[in-house]
Order: structure tokens, then C-alpha cells, then sequence
């Protein structure tokens, strides 16, 4: 097991490299959340998740992640390449003309991994939900996962959603908010206020757990112990605390680097802090 | 002048309802959502025989269109009901994002269309989304003129791999199209050839212009009747067809005249064929409380209104 966690955060590293590198080539796109949800999304590739790279939309037989904050697409594009899903040469076209790797994610440019396009925040949780009712009609055991900034919380189709998945049991289903405490316009604290989200989850009928999404052990602790959660009648939430900007100290901890590109200087500082254990795209 | 009769009248919401049941014997993939409307949208017939495939997602339209994009994951064919204006402009970035830009198969099915929804008045009546839904790539826009039509309609669009609006109506109104005709997306119906204007009709304003053909054909006025029913992909062949035969156009929807069916034939002679053209539909205002009827008649969207467009139309032609 202490291999496997070493292993998942040398891939960590990497993918945080492509992050950087992919965003200083376009000169623009959102550093932040990705590097804070990288080691998440490395679990969730490498460890979690029953999937193929041979990409399938039906995905009948696969557990399924679905990204709701499609602004964190750099974390999400380096992982699926890093996982076989395309060639990791196509990250470098990130954000440039005739790629499929749009700003946002989409399926309109068919890149393999994803499902559905994302970016107008707040629709994700109803997308997962009905992909989980679509796996229980095709009695398919498999788990649908999503991913929500808690900025995005602050969309009103998020609580419709929190309100349907316990009233209809939809307990196939773990979805993760990225609490980072940050969104464009600064701390959420100051923007709205999101409240005890725990006891808003609670009150609604979600089993909610809670992990540190920067320490790799306790992500697959967390991970695995949401999936022994379900089928008992409730959908999983988990509040993940994270650091914007993880992995990169000047990034660390502030809303300023949610969409900012670094420069070329900054690029060299960040990557002297990441280790390059894959090799670069 | 071809005629019509009709031996009932229904309303179109049910032929939906009926459509809706056959499509799910069809097909197994066939699911139904609905936001509180169930009896308005007359689904009781395919939950009573399909339990497990209704989603009840209360009157939340925005969770509805995601929950509908996400179920086609896995192979869910899913059909929402709730009225026009809650099907669309309501829930358009959930519909432009979640179904049309992400290319997922579901049957966007709208009752209460337009001003005939009557008495609740503009808050409830659209006569903007047929404009919203056709400036969405890829979307399939279809607007049925009677409860056969409908019902074929729906049984049909199973069949479309693709997201499609479906459009229909509250009011009781004549039956009159075949109940074993087979209905083709795209393909426009002629209701009555004719050689002097060419009158492009679509939804509740097909009745309307039949009525209209028969007093212009008392007039000496020989009209040809062409039933729009699906707007987007647009038969352009017929358009063009019938317009360089006749060499004017009327148009009729029960819809704002901007950005509805008009528009699109106008864009299409614009395009191809230069022809005069008359609108009949609502000149860009909202609706208001009242009987369909009284409804109909104020804003202009009767067999008379029809009569009076052609006339104009005529005098205009080169």
C-alpha cells in the first residue's frame, strides 16, 4: 500500500507539471483548482475507478466521473492522457485552435474520457444523477462520481439536484465538492457565504464524509469508504478540503491564481517545485 | 380545394400522451421525466403501464433537462413533459450545454404552447420558443397541428438519434390528419395543391388555414396549403418548390413573428428565390388572459387574418 500512495504522487507531481506547462502555452486557463485537485484526480484514475481507456459514451460496465467545475479541465485532460486515454502530445494543444481539448470540456470535439460538456457551472450534479438512474434501469452495479467547486454551489440548480438524489435513493452515486474555500471574486466567506455544508447536505438526506484532498492516503481511505457506502439507500457527498494552487508555493492559498497563466519565469519557479517523474509531454 | 373534415376534435397534449405510451412499448429505452405537470401533459397512461421508467423530479425544470442529458448515458431515450415556456426559456443554458452542445438524445416535449394556453395568461403563454430552440445547432424543432399528428410525431421521434423539441398545445381542436399516418421529421406536408400563393402553416394555425383555403377557393382563389410541421431541418425543397409555382408566400404560426416560422422560410426565399411574403402571426408582443378563442382573434391569428394576408400578398406579386 505505502508504494502504491508513492506511486499515485509521483504521478500527482507529473500531472501538476503538465498543468502548469499546459496553461503557460496558452497563456491562459485555471491553475489553481486544477493543481489542488490534482491528487483527486489521480486517485481517482489509478486507484478508484473500474474504467477503460478504450473510450465508450455508455459506459455500461465502467464506474463513471463526471466534472461539474469544467474550468479545472487542465487537471482533468493531463490525467486521462497520463491514463491512456489519447496521446499526452495532444496536451499541448490545450486551449489552441482545432483541438479537442476546448477550454472547457466537451464532448462536441469527441475527445475520448468525456461524457458531457461542462463549464456553465451548477448542471454537473443533475448530469451524474441521471447517469446513476440510467445504471440502476440497466441494472448495471457500477458507480457514477462527480466533482463540484463550492464556489458552483451557489447555483440554485445544485440544491434542486441535492434535493432529488436522497428523496429518490440514488445511493450509486459519490460526489466530491472541492472545498478550496475560493472562487474569482475572493474567499467564498466574502462572496456568499456557503454555510455549514455539512449540515446542508445532512439536513437534505446525503451520507457526508469528509477528506483531506492533498494527502493521498487519506483520499483513498475516504475514496473506499464512500464506496462501501453505497447501495444502502442515501447518494455520498464529500467535503474535500484543498489548497488552490497545491503543489506551487506562490500559488498556494489565494483566489489570484484561479485564472491567471504564470509567465515564463514563473513557469521555471513552479516547476522547479514539481518533479518531473513521467517525463514532459 | 382539396376537402377536409373532421368528426372530433382533441387536443394535441394527448395525442402526445398516447404517442408517449407507444413509444415505450416500442422501446424499452423509452423514459419519461416530468416536473409536476403530469396531468397536463396527460403522461398517467405511461406511468400507469411504465412505473419504473417515470421520473418524478418535481417542479424543478433545471435538475429535470440535466437529469434527461445524463440518463442517455447508458442508452435512455428520456422524453420531458412540462409546459413550453418551463421547456424552454427557462432552462435554455441547461438545454444549450447539458443537451444540445453535448449532442445527447433527449425529447424535449413542450404542452401549453403559445397564446391558446388561454387563461393564465403571458407569464404562461410562449411565443419565443420556437426562436430559442431553432438557433440551438443541432436541434430538431417540430410543432404538430392535430392530436394524429402529434401522437405520430412522438412514436416517431424515438426513432431520431438527436435532441428534438416537440411542441404542441392545450385546446381542444379538430382532428382531421390520418390516425395511421407515418410521420417524417423534415418532410413537409401538402395539404392542398394550388397555384395562386402558397400558405405555409404550422401547429394550432393549420386548421386555420384550411378554413382559409376554403373561403379564398369561394373567392376564386386557388391556395396551396403546405403544413410546416418540422421547422428545423427546414424543407427547403418544398418551399422553394411551391413558392416558384405560386410566386407569393403566406405565413402562419401561433408564434412571435420574429424568429419563427416566417423567418425561416424568408430566410430560405431571401436565400434562393426572392418572393414576396405576408406574416400571419404575433407581432412581437405578449399574450394576455382570455378564452383561446377571444385570443385568437385579437392577435390576429384566425382563418380571416389568413384571407386578408393573401390578398395583400397577391397585389404584391410581380
Amino acid at each position: 500500500m505505502t508504494t502504491d500512495i508513492k506511486h499515485l504522487e509521483s504521478i500527482a507531481s507529473q500531472v501538476r507539471r503538465d498543468i502548469v506547462r499546459m496553461v503557460h502555452g496558452c497563456q491562459s486557463g485555471h491553475p489553481g483548482g486544477s493543481l489542488g485537485c490534482a491528487d483527486f484526480f489521480v486517485a481517482l484514475y489509478f486507484h478508484v475507478l473500474k474504467h477503460n481507456k478504450n473510450f465508450n459514451m455508455d459506459g455500461i460496465g465502467e464506474d463513471l466521473f463526471f466534472l461539474s467545475n469544467g474550468h479545472i479541465s487542465p487537471v482533468w485532460y493531463s490525467t486521462l492522457a497520463r491514463a491512456g486515454y489519447f496521446p499526452v502530445s495532444e496536451l499541448a494543444t490545450f486551449r489552441k485552435i482545432d483541438s479537442r481539448l476546448q477550454g472547457h470540456p466537451t464532448t462536441h470535439e469527441h475527445l475520448p474520457g468525456i461524457r458531457i460538456a461542462s463549464g456553465s457551472l451548477g448542471q454537473g450534479l443533475s448530469v451524474a444523477i441521471g447517469a446513476a438512474l440510467t445504471k440502476k434501469l440497466n441494472n448495471d452495479p457500477q458507480l457514477v462520481f462527480s466533482l463540484h467547486g463550492d464556489g458552483e454551489l451557489q447555483e440554485g440548480q445544485i440544491w434542486e439536484a441535492a434535493m432529488f438524489a436522497p428523496h429518490n435513493k440514488v445511493d450509486n452515486l459519490i460526489s466530491t465538492i472541492d472545498v478550496n474555500g475560493q472562487q474569482i471574486d475572493g474567499p467564498t466567506e466574502k462572496v456568499l457565504s456557503l454555510g455549514s455544508l455539512r449540515a446542508k447536505f445532512e439536513a437534505f438526506g446525503w451520507d457526508v464524509l469528509e477528506m483531506n484532498g492533498n494527502d493521498m492516503t487519506d483520499i483513498i481511505r475516504v475514496l473506499e469508504l464512500a464506496k462501501s457506502k453505497t447501495g444502502k439507500g442515501k447518494p455520498i457527498l464529500i467535503l474535500m478540503q484543498t489548497n488552490m494552487g497545491h503543489g506551487v508555493d506562490f500559488m498556494m492559498g489565494s483566489h489570484k491564481w484561479h485564472g491567471v497563466a504564470p509567465n515564463d519565469e514563473q513557469l521555471e519557479l513552479a516547476l522547479g517545485q514539481l518533479e518531473c517523474t513521467l517525463g514532459d509531454y | 380545394m382539396k376537402k377536409y373534415t373532421y368528426t372530433e376534435k382533441k387536443d394535441t397534449r394527448s395525442g402526445f400522451g398516447a404517442g408517449l405510451l407507444e413509444a415505450g412499448k416500442k422501446n424499452s429505452n423509452v423514459v419519461a421525466l416530468c416536473a409536476d405537470l403530469v396531468g397536463s401533459l396527460k403522461m398517467n397512461d405511461f406511468i400507469k403501464e411504465f412505473p419504473e421508467r417515470f421520473i418524478q423530479t418535481g417542479i424543478a425544470e433545471a435538475n429535470m433537462m440535466g437529469i434527461a442529458a445524463g440518463m442517455t448515458i447508458g442508452g435512455k431515450i428520456p422524453y420531458t413533459g412540462t409546459f413550453a415556456n418551463f421547456s424552454t426559456g427557462r432552462v435554455y443554458d441547461q438545454i444549450r450545454q447539458s443537451i444540445a452542445y453535448s449532442g445527447k438524445n433527449v425529447k424535449i416535449c413542450a404542452s401549453h404552447a403559445g397564446l391558446t394556453l388561454g387563461e393564465d395568461g403571458a407569464t404562461h403563454q410562449i411565443l419565443e420558443d420556437i426562436g430559442l430552440m431553432k438557433m440551438l445547432p443541432g436541434m430538431t424543432v417540430i410543432n404538430t397541428c392535430d392530436y394524429n399528428q402529434t401522437k405520430a410525431a412522438t412514436i416517431a421521434i424515438a426513432d431520431y438519434e438527436g435532441p428534438v423539441y416537440l411542441r404542441f398545445g392545450r385546446p381542444v381542436i379538430p382532428v382531421f390528419t390520418d390516425p395511421d399516418q407515418k410521420f417524417e421529421i423534415g418532410k413537409a406536408w401538402m395539404v392542398n395543391e394550388g397555384t395562386d400563393v402558397s400558405i405555409f402553416a404550422t401547429g394550432h394555425l393549420v386548421w386555420k388555414a384550411i378554413e382559409a383555403g376554403e373561403k379564398l377557393a369561394e373567392m376564386g382563389i386557388n391556395a396551396e396549403i403546405i403544413n410546416i410541421h418540422t421547422i428545423k431541418p427546414l424543407d427547403e425543397e418544398a418551399v422553394l418548390k411551391s413558392a416558384a409555382k405560386t410566386g407569393c408566400v403566406v405565413t402562419a404560426e401561433e408564434h412571435n413573428r420574429l424568429g419563427g416560422l416566417g423567418d425561416s422560410i424568408a430566410q430560405v426565399l431571401a436565400t434562393h428565390l426572392p418572393t414576396p411574403q405576408e406574416y400571419v402571426a404575433v407581432n412581437d408582443s405578449f399574450g394576455e388572459s382570455g378564452t383561446p378563442d377571444q385570443l385568437m382573434k385579437k392577435y390576429g391569428l384566425e382563418a380571416d387574418n389568413i384571407v386578408e394576408a393573401v390578398q395583400k400578398v397577391m397585389k404584391r406579386k410581380a
